[in-house]
């Protein structure tokens, strides 16, 4: 079966530094996959690189079996890839509402629609309110972004990636700089996306690793370092000793 | 559907869509104001004229200043290009003046698409200084070239005939205006209805936020070029409308003042919200008129202490009027799009 | 052909006095001042007064006017200048802009609109011929001037403390500052800098450039290609780009007149479409 992600030898250097190097991955289809690693490891970098942010210094990038190492990063969109970024990117004083039908506009095609407004546009705006339920923001869904609590923010960050009915979703660090109170929140639209989305899942949080993943690749210093089972990585001495000083 | 049971969210989401679209009481007194001032400002018609124009060119760079976030420093570019497209038409060719408009339009637009990849490019700097060597490089050609454009001397003979074959250009001007003014309002109605489509939706998510845009699967770059060349339209029919209600076209259409009174007369008027062209347009009028008559040579330094006041009070302070909008939303809404703005 | 190339010359190497400071302060602050011209016609009006209305020697007005308009720069940057690092581009456009519109108007009021001229020191009148290539004795001065503040500036920059510290403030400011790098006193100071620089520029430039109230607008786009082309990362990039405009601008009003100024804005349009970013700019640059 086809990897629904995979790079092959996959490389980033910045002048002399060598940021990814030779990266080869290959997740499986409906794979809750985590990626860890100390800071600095290239976590980030390899989300740009699988996203299309950054153009590989060599190497390919793969999804669902086809080459998308050459395609821009909106192009990758639409074939199925999507993203949250670890410090939200949100749009300013959109609503919630607005947001999102943005990003299911975007995906049906509605974007170059440039004379019927958007209230007509039913399809979007009941889908829109169907995912704004199941993020729990429906109470909010007409308060500009700015001005919504920073959980509430981070849930509608997931929602926009969501909306866009991915096939490989790359969440980087989801419960990052949500207060405590909130993550739950977070935490368990996290776990309960639905099953044939394929998750990368970058995270500090081991709690959240071990209870959401089934497997974990391990980066350090841009490369790959270990790979395997939760139990496996859990159990691996070496990784441990890698995140001495690391805190959960 | 139970009464009295709280909105569904489907509900609840209708009944804000169908808010942003709506007529505001301040819109509809606005049109109605200024069709009105066909009756009770019969003697103000030169200068209600002016600002209908003004009022155009400003909205046409809020599309891509509001809407686009592209900063430019050679608007005047389309604005005199499409001046001197019509001047030449009406002279040479068709001397109805719709035709002229329409004319005018095509090739400002035509220019803008052509010259579209200049902004698309580099950094805010970058765009500053291309729109402004644009702009530029027209003016020297205009300048140059005068055995087409007139040189210096502007070009002149530029003869209107009535309008649609009926409506004649009268004295007083009354006619201009109207004319103007028709344009302004069809023109702005069209403007309206692009920013409340999923389109607009796309062109504000791209000046708010391009790297999540493109994550969305928004190609920025083609949807830029789209709106570059309909503003370049639009400020070309705006530079059209000055030839032919004063059948003169003169150098100055192309001169860097220009560009940066229109940048002034949105700023002043508020940016993002496509009335506040139209506002500014009245604002900095009637400003230049009221400043003119007390110093009529060095009105450009009040005018620049005005720029400096109006950075340092914040434009999001001076954008706070529009928070008392009627409207809840339309409240929060000003309030976080006034930070937005200065961002 | 080898006088053009000379007269080229001079005329670059100004424009690098003029625009220089602007490439610093572009660098530093992040701010775009479209009023740097405004301090280069400053620096020409205090020599035209110096020297017509007080009969000072051209020598000393050439420091006079560095002194005066770093002053200015020094009390304009810790007044104005200052509240404004952090606003968006369109603010900071707005807020030059609004400077320059006052400066002409003023200039306009207190001198006149007229073109503004000084008589050069004897010695520097004249030309002599040198190898088949006509050496004007000003142009000559202002070669062998530009060229040691240059070599100054440059030596400042990597020899000094002040100037480790300003590259220091250039590449991150918020790293500088943590370092226990007065961060403000370099601004303020970057500043002067740059605003005397434009000072002498226009001050020397009174001979060859002309003075009149419309000067910071006319002279703008000069500028601006010297800082946008050469980018802001060393002193390299602008003093090359400053040489080439000087070369270019001169050789082409020499040998294609009727295209005039065409010429400069096409040049910049080509460059800024091949590299967006400035000649030299380093990768990820501003």
């Amino acid at each position: 079966m086809t990897a629904a992600l995979e790079t092959r030898n996959l490389v980033k250097r910045f002048g002399a530094f060598m940021a990814t190097n030779d990266v080869s991955l290959s997740i499986r289809q409906g794979a809750r996959h985590a990626l860890i690693g100390p800071n600095g490891a290239g976590k980030t970098t390899l989300i740009n690189l699988l996203t299309g942010a950054l153009t590989p210094s060599s190497g390919q990038v793969l999804l669902g079996g086809e080459d998308i190492t050459n395609l821009p990063a909106h192009a990758r969109v639409g074939r199925g890839l999507s993203r949250t970024f670890q410090i939200n990117q949100l749009f300013g004083d959109f609503t919630p509402l607005e947001s999102v039908m943005l990003a299911i506009g975007e995906r049906e095609g509605h974007g170059w629609r440039a004379w019927k407004p958007l209230s007509r546009d039913r399809d979007v705006a009941d889908e829109a309110a169907h995912l704004l339920e199941r993020f729990r923001l429906v109470d909010t869904m007409g308060v500009p972004t700015t001005l919504l609590p920073y959980g509430k923010q981070r849930l509608l960050e997931i929602a926009l990636a969501i909306a866009t009915r991915p096939r490989v979703l790359l969440l980087d660090e989801p419960a990052a700089g949500v207060p405590e109170e909130e993550r739950h929140e977070v935490l368990s639209i996290v776990r309960d996306l639905p099953p044939d989305v394929t998750v990368v899942l970058i995270e500090h949080d081991m709690d959240l690793v071990f209870s959401f993943a089934d497997r974990i690749s391990v980066l350090a210093a841009g490369s790959l370092f270990a790979e395997g089972t939760v139990e496996e990585i859990s159990k691996d001495r070496q990784v441990k000793a890698i995140y001495l000083g690391e805190d959960a | 559907m139970n009464a009295g049971a709280p909105p569904s969210a489907v509900e609840t989401a209708q009944a804000f869509l169908r808010q942003t679209n709506r007529w505001r009481l301040w819109e509809i007194a606005l049109w109605l104001l200024a069709v009105a001032f066909i009756f009770i400002l019969p003697s103000k018609m030169l200068i209600l004229t002016e600002i209908a124009i003004l009022a155009l060119f400003a909205v046409s760079l809020d599309l891509i200043l509001g809407y686009a976030g592209i900063v430019s420093l050679g608007h005047t570019a389309f604005f005199g290009l499409g001046a001197y497209a019509a001047g030449l038409f009406a002279r040479d060719f068709v001397s109805e003046p719709v035709s002229g408009l329409l004319f005018a339009g095509l090739v400002s637009g035509l220019f803008g698409f052509f010259t579209s990849f200049l902004v698309l490019r580099g950094s805010d700097l970058t765009r500053l200084m291309t729109t402004y060597g644009v702009a530029m490089l027209l003016a020297e050609i205009a300048n140059q070239a005068a055995w087409l454009t007139g040189g210096a001397d502007g070009l002149s003979g530029v003869t209107v005939t009535p309008i649609l074959g009926m409506f004649e250009f009268d004295l007083w001007g009354r006619n201009g205006y109207i004319y103007a003014l028709l344009v302004l309002m069809v023109l702005t109605y069209i403007a309206r209805r692009i920013v409340h489509s999923s389109f607009g939706l796309s062109l504000k998510a791209i000046k708010r936020n391009q790297r999540r845009a493109s994550m969305l699967g928004i190609s920025p770059t083609r949807r830029i070029v789209v709106v570059y060349t309909i503003s370049a339209v639009y400020a070309g029919i705006a530079g059209a409308l000055l030839t032919q209600t004063t059948s003169f076209v003169s150098p100055d259409v192309l001169a860097f003042h220009r560009s940066a009174d229109v940048l002034l007369v949105l700023v002043i008027g508020g940016v993002g919200y496509l009335y506040g062209g139209i506002f500014g347009a009245v604002i900095f009028s009637v400003l230049r008129d009221w400043l003119s008559v007390i110093t009529p040579q060095y009105w450009m330094f009040w005018i620049g202490l005005i720029l400096i006041i109006i950075v340092f009070v914040g434009r999001e302070r001076l954008g706070r009027w529009r928070t008392y909008l009627p409207g809840t939303a339309g409240r929060l809404k000003a309030k976080a799009q006034a930070a937005e703005d200065t961002a | 052909m080898l006088t053009i190339l000379f007269d080229g010359i001079a005329y670059g190497m100004l424009l690098f006095v003029l625009a220089g400071g602007l490439s610093l302060t572009l660098g530093l602050m992040n701010f775009v001042n479209l009023a740097h011209g405004a301090f280069a016609m400053a620096g020409g009006y205090v020599t035209v007064i110096l020297m017509n209305r007080f009969g000072i020697s051209f020598y000393w007005c050439l420091p006079a006017a560095f002194i005066v308009t770093a002053l200015a720069g020094a009390i304009l940057e810790r007044t104005l200048y200052r509240h404004l690092y952090g606003v968006s581009h369109l603010d900071q456009v707005l807020f030059s802009i609004g400077l320059v519109f006052m400066s002409i108007a003023a200039v306009d009021y207190f001198m006149g609109g007229q073109q503004q001229m000084i008589n050069l020191p004897p010695l520097l009148r004249g030309r002599f011929e040198f190898l088949g290539v006509g050496v004007g004795h000003y142009r000559l001065f202002i070669i062998v001037l530009c060229a040691v503040l240059t070599v100054a500036l440059q030596l400042a920059l990597t020899r000094t403390r002040f100037g480790s510290q300003l590259r220091a403030a250039v590449d991150d400011g918020r790293v500088a500052r943590g370092l226990g790098i007065n961060v403000s006193v370099i601004f303020a100071l970057t500043f002067a800098l740059g605003s005397g620089l434009a000072g002498l520029g226009g001050a020397l430039g009174v001979d060859l450039l002309g003075l009149d109230p419309n000067f910071p607008l006319k002279f703008l786009i000069y500028f601006m290609i010297v800082v946008t082309v050469g980018g802001t990362s060393s002193i390299t990039g602008p003093f090359i780009a400053a040489l080439l405009l000087g070369i270019a601008d001169v050789a082409g009003k020499y040998y294609v007149p009727q295209l005039g100024s065409f010429i400069i804005y096409a040049v910049m349009i080509v460059m800024l479409i091949l590299r967006p970013y400035g000649l030299f700019a380093r990768e990820g640059g501003r």
